[in-house]
C-alpha cells in the first residue's frame, strides 16, 4: 500500500475580526491588535456614577486632550499581556542573577562606608516615589480613555511596583531593615526630599489622566532616571567604586530606556493630532517638567554636592531635545 | 528574471519581520502556507534590521532570523543590518 503525503490548505473563513479588518485590512491581526484595539467600553454606559454624575462611566472628556481616534496612542512596544510578562520575566531572571552576584562575592560589603551610606541616602527613599509612580499610572489607567493608551500604563504601574521592590532589596541588603525606616524617615521628614514628595503627592490629586501621564511619566521620570541612574549611580558612584551597585540597578537604567519610547510616540502622536493639543501639552510639559527639576535639586545634592546644579541644568536641556523631537517645543 | 525567496515559520515572533520584508520590497509577493510564509520576489530581496525594529518595537538582531527560518533561495548578502538574497545575472 503506498500513502500519498499531501498539504491542503485550508482557507479560513475571517482573517480577523471585523473591527480589526476595518482598521488594518483583510488579513491576519497580531495577537497585539486583537488584545488592544476596540477594547474600551464606549457605548451603551446607561448610567452615569454616582460618584461624579459629571461625566460618563468611561469618557474621552475628562482630560483637555482631544483625540479623533484614542487607538492612534499605540504603544510601540506591543505589549499585551503575554509580551509583557514574557520580556519581564526574562528581566527578572537577569535581576536576580545580579543580586545572587552581588551577594555570593560579598561585593555589599567591599563598598566604603561613606560610599554605603551615599547609595542609602539616595535610592532607599526612592522606593516610596516610585510607589506613588505606581498609584498615578493605575490612575491614567482608570480614567484614560482608550485601550492602547491605558494598558501600557497598567504595565507601567506594575513596573513601578518592581523598582520599589528592587530598592527595596537593595535597601535590605546594604542596611537591613534599619535602611528602610532611615529611608521612610528621610522622605515623611527630610527636607531634601520635601520638594519631591510634594510634587508626587500633587500628581495624586491631577484629575485630567493625560496631564498626569504628562507630570508623573514625561516630566518627573524623565529627569529622576537619567539623573539619579545614568548620573549618579552609573556614572558618579561607579567611578568611586561602587559599580555593585550599578549592577543592582541595571534594571531601571534599562527600563527607562525602553519605557522613553513609549512615552515619546503617545506625546508625538498627541501633539500631532492638532495645533489646540500641542498648546496643551505644551503648558503641561513647561508647568511639570520645571516643578520636576526643582524638586530634584536637592535630592542630587545628597550625593553630588554642589555640582547638583550642574547636573540638573544639563538634564533639562537633554530633556527639552528630548521632547522637541516629538514636536512639543517648550 | 529568476525569483528568489524567503520561507518563514507562521507566528507572533515572525509577523513583524513579514511586515517588515513587505515594507522594503514592494515587488515582493507574500504566499501565506499552512503553518508558514514564502515570500518570493523578483531578483533581489533585502531584509533590513532597521525596518524590522521599527515593526516589533525593539532592538533586533538579525541573527534572530533563523529561528524562525525555513528555506531561502538566492546567495545571501548578509551583515549586522541586512540580509539581501539576489541571483548574479
Amino acid at each position: 500500500m503506498q500513502i500519498d503525503l499531501r498539504t491542503v490548505a485550508i482557507q479560513p473563513q475571517r482573517n480577523a475580526f471585523d473591527h480589526l479588518v476595518r482598521r488594518f485590512g483583510d488579513k491576519p491581526a497580531s495577537r497585539y491588535q486583537e488584545g488592544s484595539y476596540d477594547i474600551q467600553a464606549a457605548e451603551n454606559l446607561h448610567y452615569r456614577p454616582t460618584w461624579d454624575p459629571e461625566q460618563q462611566l468611561y469618557d474621552a472628556g475628562i482630560t483637555r486632550i482631544v483625540m479623533r481616534d484614542w487607538y492612534a496612542l499605540k504603544d510601540p512596544r506591543q505589549f499585551y499581556y503575554s509580551t509583557y510578562t514574557v520580556t519581564r520575566a526574562r528581566q527578572q531572571d537577569t535581576t536576580e542573577a545580579n543580586f545572587a552576584f552581588v551577594e555570593s562575592r560579598g561585593l555589599a560589603d567591599r563598598l566604603a562606608p561613606e560610599l554605603r551610606e551615599a547609595v542609602l541616602r539616595l535610592l532607599v527613599p526612592l522606593r516610596h516615589a516610585a510607589w506613588g509612580a505606581n498609584q498615578n499610572n493605575t490612575f491614567v489607567c482608570g480614567y484614560g480613555f482608550g485601550t492602547a493608551f491605558t494598558q501600557p500604563c497598567m504595565y507601567h504601574a506594575m513596573d513601578n511596583l518592581g523598582i520599589a521592590q528592587y530598592l527595596s532589596r537593595l535597601g535590605l541588603m546594604l542596611g537591613d531593615v534599619d535602611a528602610l525606616d532611615a529611608g521612610k524617615a528621610a522622605w515623611l521628614d527630610g527636607p531634601a526630599w520635601q520638594p519631591l514628595r510634594r510634587y508626587v503627592e500633587d500628581c495624586m490629586v491631577v484629575r485630567d489622566p493625560f496631564e498626569l501621564f504628562v507630570a508623573q511619566n514625561a516630566a518627573l521620570d524623565g529627569l529622576l532616571y537619567p539623573l539619579v541612574y545614568e548620573r549618579i549611580v552609573d556614572g558618579e558612584l561607579s567611578a568611586r567604586g561602587a559599580s555593585a551597585v550599578a549592577m543592582l540597578t541595571q534594571f531601571m537604567a534599562e527600563w527607562f530606556d525602553e519605557t522613553r519610547k513609549w512615552m515619546d510616540a503617545v506625546l508625538k502622536t498627541a501633539a500631532a493630532e492638532s495645533d489646540h493639543n500641542r498648546e496643551v501639552l505644551q503648558g503641561w510639559m513647561a508647568h511639570w517638567s520645571d516643578r520636576a527639576a526643582a524638586a530634584l535639586v536637592p535630592v542630587v545634592e545628597l550625593v553630588l554636592g554642589a555640582d547638583a546644579d550642574e547636573a540638573v541644568a544639563a538634564q533639562i536641556t537633554a530633556f527639552k531635545a528630548r521632547i522637541h523631537k516629538t514636536g512639543i517645543p517648550f | 528574471m529568476s525569483t528568489v525567496f524567503i520561507a518563514l515559520q507562521a507566528n507572533e515572533e515572525t509577523r513583524p519581520i513579514i511586515d517588515a520584508i513587505e515594507i522594503d520590497n514592494p515587488q515582493a509577493i507574500v504566499n501565506r502556507q499552512p503553518a508558514m510564509v514564502k515570500i518570493d520576489a523578483p531578483g533581489r530581496l533585502v531584509v533590513r534590521r532597521e525596518t524590522i525594529e521599527e515593526q516589533l518595537g525593539r532592538s533586533y538582531d538579525l541573527q534572530e532570523l533563523q529561528i524562525n527560518l525555513i528555506t531561502l533561495s538566492g546567495n545571501v548578502d548578509e551583515d549586522e543590518d541586512t540580509l539581501t538574497l539576489s541571483w548574479n545575472e
